[in-house]
């Protein structure tokens, strides 16, 4: 009899311990079950997720840069060329260099072939709202953020947007930004 | 109990006496009365609490607390009416009925069983003391959430000590449970002839094996995150408090049916013998507690429907739950069953045990409700909540016993008990419990949430009527410690077998039951 309550003992303390065990493995497992089955994935919530852009259709950006004769400037840009939908945020670089031994105030005019696709480039940031302002011999990387908008006509595959700078003088625009909303 | 009557056993055996034969005794039937002391005087400090707690809500406003010393309230009260008395005291019942319906003379590991006692007067000194420090005691509420719990003072530390070793103490009391059923029955007694208490007090200690430990992993966690820097649930570090939940749910589920299956089984003996006519169905009866105890680990997540959670996962657990409900019903029908067509008489014990199957019902009921998902959100910790786990924890955990004391307590001290002063406790006590608990339905209903100590103007009246109610059910269990002092001091013989319906190895002994039993093993045919 007392064996057999030893070997019964024996047995359920092993039980004990491999259940306190498992109380940790829950933890694991916890965020094993959350992961596969996405939920609880805060950082992927659905109320964050962007609907807006429209995944059906890719369209081609090609980026060009010029500068006005009279402007001793060097302009390009960062990438040539993007793929992408409709609606994405999209962030490109250009670079640009005063080549010349005195600081210029310039301003750059964009343009978009076809020109119809000017209203659906909705920029929300860009070198060419306000006046730049190059010191002799200085080179500097500005950014463009912009959507375009899923409105775009379907048949339109391929835009371009083009830069222009020109030389506006020692005449700080201030103001001249806002005139230039979407270029 | 009846010490004159253990008095020359005593001497007998030179033990012992005084407080020494107390704090030393291996014996199952002193082990037994010192759980069920233990459960009665922890029944009166965590009942008076309840009495506090309704005396401020007889009002809207503050009156008698502020809202801190509320929240230590209902949390001191949760806590010790769980671990301090209910749990206590039906492992007192198994100490003292087990080994005597098993015709086994003490249970298998007497030295743990005394340790599995004496150390739970240290966590209820670690709960109660908590109350003169600085801070307070805890104020979390009894199921320990963080970021809450994570985040409040010593006694938090303390609670969780408390915790751990309340677990440590039903741990050692199942597997000696456990073992005592499985290695010390009587020849011939086989496991589905067994008194279906026993039956059922085998499941429940199963169901403390398995569930106690992830409680102690899930407060060890709580204590690492306060003191030692980890992250389990806390945010701050990449932690996630639901998950605590989901722990401490997979834990507290299986608990609640801890606390009722051995109320299930005291019934079980106490209606056919004042039935007299054997139990209705009793391997249905069986297999209907095993397949509770096996649901009760896969619905844990219906206590939290409002975290957050898939439309599927919650269409699981609602349904799962609602499953639960098919076993709980077959007991009942099995119980009414058992009443029909029998020679019934209406002892206290029978009364206990019948105001059980109704009030019980309606506790099962209302938890039905709640399973319901979107009906759940509507009332998640609102005062139906509170009204549910009361229909199944006072009507039915505590009127089971009540019930069994009253059935078995001329058995243990040899007189009988008061019939009149039993009569009074029950009907105060059942109509008392119907006057605090009903309305509070109607208050959920309409929205009063829990653990607030204010309330808008609306709930008042039937704030009022609870609070009236509690005050008498709570004074009538004055009246119960009238009853089973003056039966322990004195009174009519008890004859051997007590009740004339009375079946069971334990009716075949003398009243009192002698202090050493079964040496030589009885043989059942």
């Amino acid at each position: 009899m007392a064996v057999g309550n030893a070997k019964t003992l024996a047995k359920l303390v092993v039980v004990t311990l491999g259940m306190f065990g498992f109380g940790f493995a829950l933890v694991p497992f916890y965020y094993k079950i959350c992961e596969v089955t996405g939920i609880n994935s805060g950082a992927e919530q659905s109320l964050v997720k962007n609907t807006q852009i429209d995944s059906s259709r890719w369209v081609t950006l090609e980026f060009d840069a010029n500068t006005n004769e009279a402007l001793p400037w060097r302009f390009k840009p960062l990438q040539r060329s993007l793929k992408v939908h409709p609606g994405q945020l999209i962030q490109v670089e250009y670079e640009v260099s005063n080549i010349s031994d005195q600081p210029i105030v310039g301003q750059a005019v964009p343009s978009y072939g076809p020109a119809r696709a000017a209203e659906f480039f909705r920029k929300i940031e860009c070198f060419c709202f306000t006046p730049q302002t190059l010191a002799a011999g200085e080179t500097r990387r500005m950014p463009v953020l912009f959507v375009l908008d899923p409105e775009m006509d379907k048949e339109v595959h391929t835009v371009t947007l083009s830069y222009t700078f020109f030389d506006i003088g020692t005449k700080v625009q201030t103001g001249s930004g806002r005139s230039l909303p979407h270029g | 109990m009846s010490d004159a009557a253990h008095a020359h056993d005593d001497h007998g055996h030179g033990h012992p006496s005084g407080v020494m034969r107390w704090l030393t005794t291996t014996n199952h039937k002193d082990i037994g009365t010192l759980y069920l002391f233990f459960a009665l005087i922890m029944l009166f400090v965590a009942g008076s609490m309840a009495l506090l707690i309704r005396a401020e809500l007889f009002q809207p406003g503050l009156q008698l607390t502020n809202p801190d010393f509320f929240n230590q309230l209902t949390t001191m009260h949760g806590l010790i009416m769980i671990f301090g008395v209910i749990m206590p005291a039906f492992s007192g019942f198994a100490n003292w009925q087990v080994p005597l319906m098993l015709g086994a003379p003490d249970m298998a590991f007497p030295r743990m069983n005394n340790w599995a006692f004496w150390v739970l007067p240290v966590a209820g000194l670690l709960l109660m003391g908590s109350f003169w420090l600085p801070g307070g005691a805890v104020a979390g509420g009894w199921t320990m959430y963080p970021p809450l719990f994570i985040q409040g003072g010593i006694s938090y530390d303390l609670t969780i000590l408390a915790v751990h070793i309340m677990g440590l103490s039903s741990i050692m009391g199942s597997i000696n449970i456990v073992t005592t059923i499985l290695n010390m029955r009587a020849p011939g007694l086989t496991l589905m002839k067994m008194p279906l208490f026993c039956w059922t007090w085998l499941i429940t200690a199963y169901l403390l094996i398995a569930t106690m430990p992830v409680l102690a992993g899930a407060v060890t966690m709580l204590l690492t995150d306060r003191n030692f820097g980890t992250h389990f649930f806390n945010a701050a570090g990449g932690g996630d408090p639901v998950m605590f939940q989901h722990i401490f749910w997979f834990f507290a589920h299986p608990e609640v049916y801890i606390l009722i299956l051995p109320a299930f089984g005291i019934v079980s003996q106490v209606i056919p013998t004042f039935a007299r006519k054997p139990l209705f169905g009793y391997a249905s009866m069986v297999y209907a507690t095993a397949s509770i105890a096996i649901l009760s680990f896969i619905v844990w997540a219906h206590h939290m429907f409002t975290v957050g959670m898939p439309a599927a996962a919650q269409l699981f657990f609602m349904f799962s739950t609602m499953l639960i409900a098919v076993p709980t019903g077959v007991k009942v029908f099995n119980w009414v069953a058992t009443m029909w067509k029998g020679s019934m008489t209406f002892e206290t014990p029978m009364l206990f045990a019948i105001a059980f199957v109704c009030l019980f019902t309606i506790g099962g009921f209302s938890g039905l409700v709640l399973a319901i998902a979107p009906v759940d959100i509507q009332l998640h910790d609102t005062y139906y909540v509170v009204a549910h786990f009361h229909y199944v924890l006072v009507s039915g955990a505590l009127f089971s016993i009540f019930a069994g004391i009253y059935y078995w307590l001329p058995k243990w001290t040899g007189h009988m008990y008061d019939e009149t002063l039993g009569k009074w406790h029950f009907w105060l006590s059942v109509i008392g419990m119907n006057i605090v608990f009903f309305p509070m339905h109607f208050l959920g209903l309409a929205g009063m949430p829990r653990r607030i100590p204010d309330y808008a103007l609306q709930f008042t009246e039937f704030n009022q009527i609870a609070t009236v109610g509690a005050f008498i059910f709570g004074f009538s269990q004055l009246i119960f410690l009238i009853v089973v002092l003056k039966t322990i001091k004195g009174g009519a013989k008890a004859t051997d077998r007590v009740w004339e319906g009375a079946e069971g190895l334990e009716w075949t002994l003398p009243s009192p039951a002698p202090y050493h039993t079964f040496e030589t093993a009885p043989v059942v045919k």
